[in-house]
């Protein structure tokens, strides 16, 4: 490595304008493939989006508009949408634009390895996309699938036809988790191995530890994913009887096994989003981030309890007294280590100078949702609440407070926070506030009342509901249009400043992680010269630096 | 420490509009494969925990009526299986030494022992007398071998692949064969996760 430093690249600006057509060519720049990501995942949030609204248009009256297969289809893929197209692909995009720059590497440790598993996610998405179109409809049986109710056969007039809408979930699932898998290797080999001199592990940037956790969970956690609906797809098509109770099969297996991916894939969702918190939290306080190791750990600490932890998801399915407790007690011990993070940001931001810039408000919009929905979290993972609100509103309630309130609001301050460094432009920071400002809104008027509707009885996943839960009902839709309608504001202020904004200088928000180092958007090979790192990445307002002149402490001249 | 880009490097890199990398840093490939392989072996973990569970929670196993597995003829197909990882390492010591043709003579072994096993799979699965819709028993039986023979598949291309390329110049030389040591793992790995698989169907 001491030998590359002094190595000069040639610079080789990427071209002005006129290379826009890399972004749709199978390229292996680790920043055009995070931007890939990016806009890619955002299309299909606003299509995810969109579906939201067809369910909160048809959850305004107590009646059904909807044909019910189709209101089904519906927020099933809603929801596969949000969380295999947008949130986990979203924040691997993040990943791959930050991850070599911020450990002043110059490409991840596979490029093209890194572009196949973009280039997996379009595909995978229409495929998923495409089963609204065959003749069974779309998968209906919820993000989750659990049979037998995903493996009957579906009627379609007078005929029973085997769900192929299900067999497409299935195949697009395994067909994401694949290139997810991909990703999180060559993240967890990036880390591992390439980063610059003096960029020790406890140096990093603490979205690089979020990133490396995430992948951990991600490498462990999917193939078990896979494992299961394979087994789902033979019960569907070839008539084993896996998870056929009358066969001699058992369904709750497929549970465990689903479980076990899926709850700590709830950690790969929001990990990284915590680790975007920390690099937006120090920057706009001007304060060193408080408790830096302990962050760090917190993360591989979530990590392994995330493992020990899924049945609490089937506290209803017959699972014995022991088991529940056993459960009960790693659920709640995940509260410390997350805990910890919380405390920390909140000692980041004490007394620090705050400047209130559109990604400060989100990252603070995080802090304080992820609070709300980590405490209605350990209200459901003790059983005996749990078994009163299973299958209720409330969860709804709980996991858009920690995905939608925790994982976007972190997305959107990273947008925000780094937008200059991608793009070369500055978002406007007036319509930036009236985004935050109409999202806070929005999503606290969606789903606070949720958790009521949930507390007083009303299941999920139905289009029908009791006449008494209307009025809470028509206060949720409208909440969800105005959050629809928060997004407008973010969109044109992207698009529109991406063409014509300002342009940014190398380091609009004088921070000093790496990627603050080198020009926006960053030359080809990353860095000039390879950055020499000689301090920890947060040293706000420490050695001899007034908090209005700090300046990175990398050195990234060549060395004499 | 590899050296650093040369100008050939950079303007290749350039040609194809970003540099690979690869010469900058240290070969890592074989440490991804490993995290894939790892990763794959989560796969096995948990189609072999799905199995202990049916299994702990079945009344009698294997189910009252199933025909009685033969072991025998497995019991040998397991050995040329486990011999094969051994023939394979033997391969890789001759290429270190740079003897090429005593590389392909136990690479081409290493191929043929393994089609054996695949044969004797294959011999099995048509003179068993339960199927795959026979219950949580055929249904597991025919889903836990047949994913494993399709990875000795798979196993089996890579080698043929290896075999055909270590015939041109320099492809692969006793200090840089990526190629040959990473399908040499994916044989290990293979052969363990059998030993595994040996051990819950047929011992146990």
């Amino acid at each position: 490595m001491v030998e590359t430093t002094q190595q000069r690249v040639e610079q080789r600006q990427p071209e002005p304008l006129g290379d826009w057509r890399r972004y749709f060519s199978f390229c292996v720049d680790h920043k055009v493939i995070g931007i890939q990501y990016l806009v890619t995942t955002f299309f299909f949030y606003l299509l995810g989006g969109a579906l939201a609204m067809v369910i909160r248009a048809e959850l305004m009256t107590p009646g059904a508009e909807l044909e019910r297969s189709l209101y089904n289809g519906v927020f099933t893929i809603h929801a596969t949408i949000m969380i295999f197209l947008w949130i986990i692909p979203t924040l691997a995009g993040f990943g791959n634009f930050l991850v070599p720059l911020m450990i002043g590497a110059r490409d991840m440790a596979f490029p093209r390895l890194n572009a196949l598993s973009f280039w997996m996610i379009p595909p995978g998405g229409l495929l998923l996309l495409s089963s609204f179109f065959v003749q069974s409809g779309a998968a209906g049986a919820g993000w989750t699938s659990y049979p037998p109710l995903s493996t009957q056969q579906v009627q379609v007039g007078d005929l029973l036809v085997t769900n192929f809408g299900q067999v497409i979930w299935i195949a697009s699932v395994v067909f994401l988790g694949t290139s997810s898998i991909l990703a999180a290797l060559n993240f967890i080999v990036t880390i591992v191995a390439m980063r610059t001199e003096g960029m020790e592990l406890f140096r990093m940037p603490l979205f690089c530890w979020a990133t490396l956790t995430a992948s951990c969970i991600t490498l462990l956690g999917t193939p078990v994913l896979a494992g299961a609906v394979i087994l789902l797809a033979f019960d569907l098509l070839l008539g084993t009887v896996f998870f056929n109770p009358t066969g001699g099969g058992d369904p709750v297996v497929y549970q465990h096994m689903f479980w076990f991916y899926s709850h700590p894939a709830v950690y790969i969702m929001v990990l990284p989003a915590m680790g975007i918190i920390s690099e937006v939290l120090p920057v706009f306080s001007r304060k060193p981030i408080f408790g830096y190791k302990a962050i760090a750990i917190s993360s591989m600490g979530i990590a392994v309890l995330g493992f020990l932890v899924w049945a609490h998801h089937m506290f209803t399915s017959g699972t014995p007294d022991w088991l529940r407790m056993f459960f009960m007690v790693t659920s709640f011990l995940i509260a410390v280590p997350t805990g910890i993070k919380v405390f920390s940001w909140l000692g980041t931001i004490w007394g620090g100078k705050l400047e209130l810039s559109s990604a400060m408000l989100f990252a603070m919009g995080f802090v304080s949702m992820f609070v709300v929905g980590g405490l209605s979290g350990i209200m459901l993972a003790s059983v005996p609440v749990d078994i009163h609100v299973h299958d209720t509103y409330f969860v709804v309630a709980h996991l858009h407070y920690v995905l939608f309130g925790g994982s976007v609001f972190a997305i959107y301050a990273g947008l925000y926070y780094w937008f200059p460094k991608m793009t070369g432009r500055l978002l406007n920071e007036t319509w930036g506030k009236i985004h935050f400002a109409l999202t806070f809104i929005g999503f606290n008027l969606c789903f606070l009342p949720m958790h009521q509707l949930g507390l007083q009885g009303m299941p999920r996943r139905v289009a029908e509901y009791a006449e008494q839960f209307q009025s809470l009902n028509v206060l949720v839709s409208i909440g969800g249009f105005l959050l629809g309608i928060s997004t407008l504001p973010f969109l044109f202020n992207a698009i529109y400043s991406w063409l014509w904004g300002p342009k940014a200088p190398a380091n609009p928000w004088r921070a000093l992680t790496l990627e603050w180092t080198t020009a926006s958007p960053p030359p080809v090979e990353n860095f000039e010269y390879l950055p020499v790192v000689t301090a920890g990445p947060y040293e706000y307002g420490t050695v001899g630096s007034s908090p209005e002149g700090d300046t990175p402490t990398a050195i990234s001249q060549p060395k004499s | 420490m590899q050296s650093p880009i040369s100008s050939n490097d950079a303007a290749m890199s350039q040609a194809i509009g970003h540099g690979d990398g690869h010469g900058e840093h240290p070969d890592l490939r074989m440490l991804g494969f490993t995290l894939f392989l790892i990763s794959e072996g989560m796969l096995f973990v948990g189609l072999f925990v799905a199995y202990l569970t049916y299994r702990a929670a079945a009344p009698a196993w294997p189910p009252a009526g199933t025909p009685e597995l033969e072991k025998i003829l497995p019991a040998i197909f397991t050995v040329i299986l486990v011999a094969s990882s051994g023939v394979i390492m033997l391969a890789e010591r001759a290429l270190k030494h740079g003897d090429m043709g005593q590389f392909r003579l136990f690479w081409l072994l290493t191929t043929a022992m393994g089609t054996i096993f695949v044969a004797g799979q294959a011999y099995e699965w048509m003179h068993l007398e339960f199927g795959l819709k026979d219950g949580l028993f055929g249904g597991t039986f025919y889903v836990l071998t047949g994913f494993h023979g399709m990875h000795v598949v798979i196993g089996l291309l890579l080698q043929a692949v290896v075999f055909f390329r270590s015939f041109k110049t320099n492809h692969y030389t006793p200090a840089s064969h990526f190629g040959v040591g990473a399908s040499s793992l994916y044989w290990h790995f293979v052969d363990v996760v059998w030993i595994f698989l040996f051990a819950l169907l047929y011992i146990i």
